[in-house]
């Protein structure tokens, strides 16, 4: 699959470029997932000490189906999204077929809008309030978690520590988003200290960011990301 | 929450070594249909702890839903019965209201809408 062209569809908004590399289907049934994500219901008070970014439509559509698509990782399989916020991944995931989803948050007000939303588009998908660095499941139950987890531009190193509970709950795979700027830094810590197989950068991807904090000074903020693909 | 996801769930507070399974307090649940699917149950089957699915059952009021010692695979796979009794207890039952109490320190998480709250207070990490 040519990434490359991800890139130009995302920022230009321009399917039909994929579409010509992909095929009919591809398009049909991605578009389907994008229209149905775009019903979803974001952060209503985003909160900044948790990094509460939206995982756009655009996005979250793409990761979800790469990874049942490219690899076989959602269909038929028991799914994690892990700071799942308003539930967008995981809604992916069950849309695309996973017979099981979870949704783990720290923020209650987020897992309202999930919940709301799982019943919107009328999916299957139990949701945990915790933290997710401190989470503790028995067995070997998920096969694949697919994520959005705080950069760490606020809260230093929790990037890392979403990745590393990830790569322990986890039996197949684990998707992941990252700034691009920490790629090797990911890298060496995914392979080195949490003992993953392997560790592939699937293609970089433009996450525009509205401007949603104080902060943000331009009207939208063009964060360089990475969308990775782990084995445990 | 579903029953799989109780028989994943364990207290993580610091210093307990025997937080699972969590004792379920069902104060309201409900049964939503969910599509039988053999091979998805079939697959998950041998990762369950059963003890744990069939405590979850009988704190729902289910008693007999289940047999109270883990069936053998084979018979899983010729017992459609049993399989589907097995999709209901682990997939369509949702508590809605209630709580998951660690054995061993009778720390009580609370369930409010379908959501258990696992969150550890600043003295438990």
């Amino acid at each position: 699959m040519n990434f490359e062209l991800w890139g130009v569809s995302i920022r230009g908004r321009n399917s039909s470029r994929v579409l010509a590399h992909e095929g009919f289907i591809f398009e049909m049934k991605l578009k389907q997932l994008e229209g149905l994500l775009g019903s979803i219901q974001q952060f209503p008070n985003p909160k900044l000490e948790l990094e509460q970014y939206p995982t756009g439509p655009h996005i979250a559509s793409r990761l979800v189906y790469t990874a049942e698509n490219t690899f076989g990782d959602v269909n038929g399989k028991v799914v994690a999204d892990f700071g799942c916020g308003c539930g967008t991944l995981g809604i992916a995931g069950a849309l695309m077929g996973a017979d099981y989803i979870m949704g783990f948050d720290v923020d209650s007000q987020s897992l309202e809008t999930a919940s709301q939303n799982v019943e919107l588009i009328e999916v299957d998908m139990d949701l945990i309030q915790c933290n997710v660095k401190n989470l503790a499941l028995r067995g070997q139950v998920i096969n694949t978690v697919i994520m959005n987890p705080p950069f760490g531009t606020r809260q230093k190193g929790i990037d890392a520590e979403f990745l590393s509970v990830a790569l322990k709950v986890a039996s197949q795979a684990v998707y992941s988003l990252h700034k691009t700027s920490t790629r090797e830094h990911i890298k060496r810590i995914a392979l080195r200290d949490f003992n993953a197989k392997s560790a592939e950068v699937l293609c970089e991807l433009r996450f525009d960011v509205p401007k949603m904090y104080k902060f943000h000074k331009k009207k939208e903020v063009d964060i360089a990301v990475d969308l990775w693909r782990f084995v445990p | 929450m579903r029953l799989l996801t109780h028989n994943m769930l364990a207290c993580n507070i610091k210093g307990v070594t025997n937080g699972y399974p969590l004792r379920l307090e069902a104060e309201k649940w409900v049964e939503k249909e969910v599509d039988f699917n053999a091979d998805f149950l079939r697959g998950v089957f041998p990762k369950i702890d059963w003890p744990a699915l069939v405590g979850a059952a009988r704190a729902l009021g289910f008693h007999d839903l289940l047999p109270v010692d883990a069936p053998d695979p084979s018979v899983l796979a010729s017992d459609d019965e049993l399989l589907r009794r097995f999709h209901r207890a682990l997939l369509q039952l949702h508590v809605e209201e209630g709580g998951l109490v660690c054995p061993e320190t009778s720390r009580r998480f609370p369930i409010n809408k379908g959501i258990p709250n696992m969150l550890l207070h600043e003295d438990e990490v």
